[in-house]
């Protein structure tokens, strides 16, 4: 019988797997790198088609009205259907796309939102903190008064968390600033040293211990 | 076989379609924000909130805050402003929050059995009212329940139906007590004791640490009555029959069969002229308990009287009717046609020789409310599923009199009534719970009583009355072996069994988990040759019962203990078939106590779930005592200075530095941090076979030592959390870094990280490390609920081991950093520091030098277990100071 693999043969075969190997690791990180594990998809469609644009950039709204635990709570608060209905009894009343709006508020069963922001069950993110020492809404959710539908621009995974905690400083604003989507971290040292100081912050060290997320 | 065949087309095709696939089922699943429809006014979802209530589980109210999680209760806290908690709450009132979630609880109505509509039992209550005039034949049997409102309600039955009567049957009762009180005084009154103010207390079999409705109380004036303070300190004799936690703790400690304890009162001797000699000089009192007779009650009222002691007399909180046995008598004559059984289980924990299951059946229509279809459901006509405590308005009285409302945290969780509407729907009135309540208490400012979780000035008058004398007779010498019977640490007279958390807390003196048992001493068990583990027969008259035997060092000679509230039938599926029914032996006569019993070895073993092995220190110094003439002598009670040796620089820890003092000269070994923690922590049960494995999860332990002395043996309780070593053993071995220090001395454990290698745990000095071997965290919906949110649920092949409840830390820090302000001393508080009734745990601030952890770091008593190994653990201890009599030498 006359041998099989011939020696080019064989290169190429070992070629070829190598190079099978070596797009399917780049395809996989690929994947990878767009889909972070737990961190919820990026643009889901929700049951309301809730414009962040049309309500907090052009109409103006503070993040708050809706938001209202933000400042107080790890949670930042999600509007129940009074909320909603303050404007939306009387503006947009028949719309269509506000039907489950209504049939809620008819039942009482609440809207179930899909989650954009996922972190996983183990990480005890706490947004009040955050908001008292400066770091405005923008630096996490991106400038959602351009966002006709909110979508996410963070990796929220621990590497990009860590970030900031190891070096806040140029990330953070004055606290009358936070809700501003428009405003930028002061850049000046002086500005940024009178900062710090106003912001009473913790050191660094703490900041990164594992216990500070972690429970 | 068909063959496969594909073209190249349709097998691309194929690959790309399950690529797609496999890539789609990659993806996190979507979760929902799910808001209120109509959110309630203030509600602050990521915000526990706090409902003040309260609840009787051994005859008197026990304050508490109930934490709600986003409408969840979740967590007990005890309630500071109640005189029945002080702040601290029982092993009981921590898994009260897990009986609510309990997915076994009865959840509909039920006929004969069947499924039944609540309409159909009104109909069939108005039918059998109706064709009763003046209410003849009509029973109410309530349980030990010490509700106003109850107590309101069943005077207007009285009214309403004139012929109807009222009995109570609580298996708990302190009938002796409260018989006592009547002969002492003409009234059924219950002494309370200003024990903190006593220099000495005697304590007759009272086991008023884990039994009596104050016990949170006493527990706390008895700690403060143990502080050192200018080298005086109280002092503890206890004379016992069955092990408890007072025996346990007292400097002087005899064991000895009731009738001895009777009969030694009577008689007295050397040793009890010494004792009273002592209590005369110091302001002593004289608690007595159930197995002693009325009249030795009436005796101890009157020494008590003598000695001055501080002692005021109170009416029973208790509401006030018939006993059991002529409603039984009724009821097997035929002359009961209507019986309400109000809450408690008397099928199955009434005394033996009434029968009463029996006398149920003879019964035409008989109603039972309660929170498990059990024992008495089963025989009832109509079962009708009772709302939890947590789940309905209602009010209690503590022990001194004092009224607290309990309010509803959460709505009903199935189709339940509460006692009062069930109540009302036989008085025909069907009103909603709130509104009888708060007729109830209509003069009261209500707002305010539903914040504090007390009624102000609502304590009982404490009555001022001299003693009568009573002859107490003169006791015959017994011979032959006696039986003590005492509710269960844990489960009590059984109401518990189908309570996990309680079932797999280690009792304190045996260790024993999942199980009852007849717990003899050494001697004794020589006596009939019997080893642990052995079946005993004990039968009293024609009763009989099967039981194992476990050896107590220090138990009484002659008699055997056994804990009531096992064997159940119909408790749910943690409780059914574990362990054995005392209740079989006990009758009317013999509550308490019982004489004549025969004793033999019966074939079979049986194997127990126990958490220690092994009992002693094997001369090593874990858990350390010290006597007080030694301390007062030395100024200092430990010789030896422990070398710290570092090759390295201290790190310099500048923020905060966590650290706890656990004191073994207050704790009692009562469990309640066990349980505390628990139920803060997320943590698992395991299960009996799985604890026989050692698998057990409990974050913070209570270990037991005996320790024999030339002045006699010394028995120690020591609780055990992680030590959080700066120098931690555990996370020099770990290989991916998921044990590893915080910048302010916690010794974290990362879940995340951890990878089930155990070799942490191994290296351990302390084993403290749990490790989860199975996925221990049930998915039943109804126990997720319960969960802690503030803490990691964790799964299969995690270790875990106290955290300092950091998430307390984190919560304390958060609000303090918005604040701009360092946390306070006192602020944080752990889960066992806030349960803890004798305030044996600190927890605070090293950093702080005016905190309280640090006093007690400078404490002469303070010390740290295995100092020798260089750990230095942030955790440490401060001795137990023993006060010897030094007239008594024995």
């Amino acid at each position: 019988m006359p041998q099989v693999f011939h020696p080019p043969l064989l290169l190429g075969l070992k070629l070829a797997l190598a190079a099978v190997v070596l797009v399917a690791t780049a395809l996989w990180l690929l994947v990878y790198k767009a889909l972070p594990a737990h961190s919820g998809p990026l643009t889901p469609q929700q049951p309301i088609p809730f414009s962040h644009k049309h309500h907090a950039g052009d109409d103006g709204i503070d993040c708050r009205y809706c938001h209202y635990s933000v400042e107080t709570s790890a949670f930042a608060g999600i509007p129940s259907n009074e909320v909603c209905l303050t404007c939306h009894s009387q503006l947009f009343n028949d719309a269509a796309t506000l039907e489950p709006l209504r049939d809620s508020a008819r039942t009482g069963r609440p809207i179930a939102w899909v989650r954009v922001h996922d972190l996983p069950d183990f990480v005890f993110f706490n947004h009040s903190i955050h908001v008292a020492k400066g770091v405005g809404c923008v630096e996490c959710h991106g400038r959602v008064d351009r966002m006709p539908r909110i979508e996410r621009v963070a990796s929220l995974e621990m590497q990009w968390c860590l970030g900031c905690h190891r070096d806040p400083v140029p990330r953070l604003r004055p606290p009358e600033k936070v809700f501003d989507m428009a405003s930028q971290p002061p850049r000046d040292p002086k500005a940024r040293a009178a900062l710090v100081a106003r912001l009473h912050l913790l050191p660094t060290r703490h900041m990164t211990d594992c216990s500070t997320c972690h429970r | 076989m068909p063959s496969l065949k594909f073209t190249r087309r349709e097998f691309l095709k194929l690959g790309a379609a399950s690529a797609a696939l496999a890539g789609a089922g990659c993806a996190p699943p979507a979760e929902r924000i799910v808001p209120y429809a109509n959110q309630p006014e203030n509600a602050l979802p990521g915000v526990p909130r706090f409902y003040a209530s309260a609840a009787s589980f051994v005859g008197g109210a026990e304050g508490m805050l109930i934490e709600a999680n986003t409408g969840r209760p979740t967590k007990v806290e005890g309630n500071p402003a109640h005189p029945g908690s002080l702040g601290a709450t029982s092993v009981q009132g921590q898994a009260a929050v897990l009986q609510l979630w309990d997915p076994e609880r009865s959840k509909a109505p039920r006929r004969g059995g069947q499924p039944a509509t609540r309409d159909a039992l009104a109909r069939e209550l108005n039918d059998a009212l109706g064709s009763l005039r003046a209410g003849e034949g009509v029973r109410v049997l309530i349980d030990g329940s010490t509700s106003p409102t109850l107590a309101r309600q069943l005077e207007l039955l009285g009214k309403r139906f004139p012929a109807a009567r009222v009995h109570r049957w609580d298996p708990l009762e302190p009938v002796a007590r409260r018989e006592g009180g009547r002969l002492a005084f003409g009234r059924p009154l219950e002494p309370l004791v200003r024990l903190e103010e006593a220099g000495a207390i005697l304590d007759l079999d009272s086991r008023f640490l884990e039994d009596h409705p104050f016990r949170l109380n006493y527990a706390r004036q008895y700690a403060r009555g143990r502080e050192v303070r200018g080298g005086r300190m109280s002092r503890l004799y206890v004379f016992e029959s069955a092990p408890s936690l007072a025996g346990a703790v007292a400097d002087h400690r005899y064991a000895m069969p009731a009738h001895d304890i009777e009969s030694w009162l009577v008689e007295g001797d050397r040793r009890q002229k010494a004792i009273l000699e002592d209590l005369k000089k110091n302001r002593g009192v004289i608690l007595a308990g159930e197995s002693l007779s009325p009249q030795a009650h009436a005796r101890v009222h009157r020494l008590n009287g003598e000695l001055g002691a501080s002692v005021s007399y109170v009416p029973p909180a208790q509401i006030d009717a018939l006993p059991l046995p002529p409603l039984v008598e009724d009821m097997r004559a035929g002359r009961v046609k209507l019986l309400l059984i109000l809450e408690g289980n008397p099928a199955y924990d009434a005394p033996a020789d009434l029968a009463f299951a029996e006398a149920l059946a003879a019964v035409p229509l008989s109603v039972h409310l309660s929170l498990y279809f059990d024992e008495t459901s089963a025989r009832s006509t109509w079962h009708v599923p009772a709302t939890h405590f947590m789940e309905h308005w209602s009010d209690a009285r503590a022990f001194d009199g004092t009224a607290a409302i309990v309010q509803p945290v959460i709505a009903p969780l199935y189709d339940g009534v509460s006692p009062h509407e069930m109540v009302s729907l036989v008085l025909q009135e069907s009103r909603r719970g709130y509104d009888i309540v708060r007729e109830t208490w209509r003069d009261i400012d209500w707002p305010a009583a539903l914040r504090s979780g007390v009624v102000p000035e609502s304590a009982s008058r404490t009555v001022k009355v001299a003693p009568r004398s009573v002859d107490m007779p003169r006791a015959a010498p017994r011979e032959g072996w006696s039986v003590r019977f005492v509710p269960d640490q844990s489960v009590l007279d059984g109401r518990f069994a189908n309570n996990a958390w309680l079932q797999e807390l280690p009792r304190s003196e045996s260790k024993i988990t999942w199980d009852n048992a007849a717990l003899l001493s050494p001697a004794s068990a020589k006596t009939l040759g019997v080893a642990v583990d052995d079946m005993l027969e004990i039968s009293l008259g024609e009763r009989r019962l099967l039981a194992p035997v476990w050896l107590v060092p220090g138990h009484a000679d002659g008699t055997v203990t056994l804990a009531l509230g096992y064997g159940r039938t119909h408790a749910g599926s943690v409780g059914n078939g574990v362990g054995f029914n005392a209740f079989l032996l006990r009758t009317s006569t013999s509550l308490w106590k019982a004489h004549g019993v025969s004793l033999r070895k019966a074939p079979g073993h049986h194997g127990f779930a126990t958490t220690q092995n092994h009992a002693r220190m094997e001369g090593r110094d874990l858990a350390r005592h010290v006597r007080l003439e030694e301390l007062v002598k030395k100024g200092k009670a430990w010789d030896e200075e422990t070398p710290r040796h570092s090759l390295y620089k201290e790190w310099p820890y500048e923020g905060y530095r966590w650290a706890m003092v656990v004191s073994l000269n207050n704790c009692v070994g009562c469990n309640a941090c066990t349980i505390a923690c628990q139920a803060e922590n997320n943590i698992p049960v395991v299960g009996r076979e799985e604890v026989i494995a050692g698998r057990e999860m409990h974050w913070i332990r209570v270990d037991r030592y005996y320790q024999q002395h030339d002045y006699g043996e010394v028995t120690l309780f020591q609780p055990v959390p992680c030590m959080h070593c700066e120098n931690a053993p555990c996370e020099y071995v770990c290989p991916v870094e998921a044990a590893v220090h915080d910048s302010e001395g916690l010794n974290l454990q990362v879940y995340n990280r951890c990878v089930g290698t155990r070799f942490c745990s191994q290296n351990c000095p302390y084993k403290v490390r749990r490790f989860n071997f199975l996925q221990y965290s049930s998915h039943d919906e109804n126990l997720k609920a319960q969960k802690n949110p503030e803490v990691t649920v964790r799964r299969r092949g995690v270790m875990e081991k106290c955290t300092y409840c950091v998430q307390r830390i984190q919560r304390a820090r958060i609000e303090a950093e918005k604040a701009n302000r360092r946390i306070a001393d006192g602020e944080v508080i752990t889960a066992c520091q806030a349960a803890c009734p004798t305030g044996a745990i600190v927890f605070g601030d090293l950093n702080d030098p005016g905190s309280a952890v640090n006093r007690a770091k400078r404490s002469p008593l303070e010390y740290d277990l295995l100092a020798e190994l260089n750990t230095r653990p942030r955790t440490s201890y401060e001795g137990r100071v023993l006060n010897r009599n030094p007239d008594l030498h024995e």
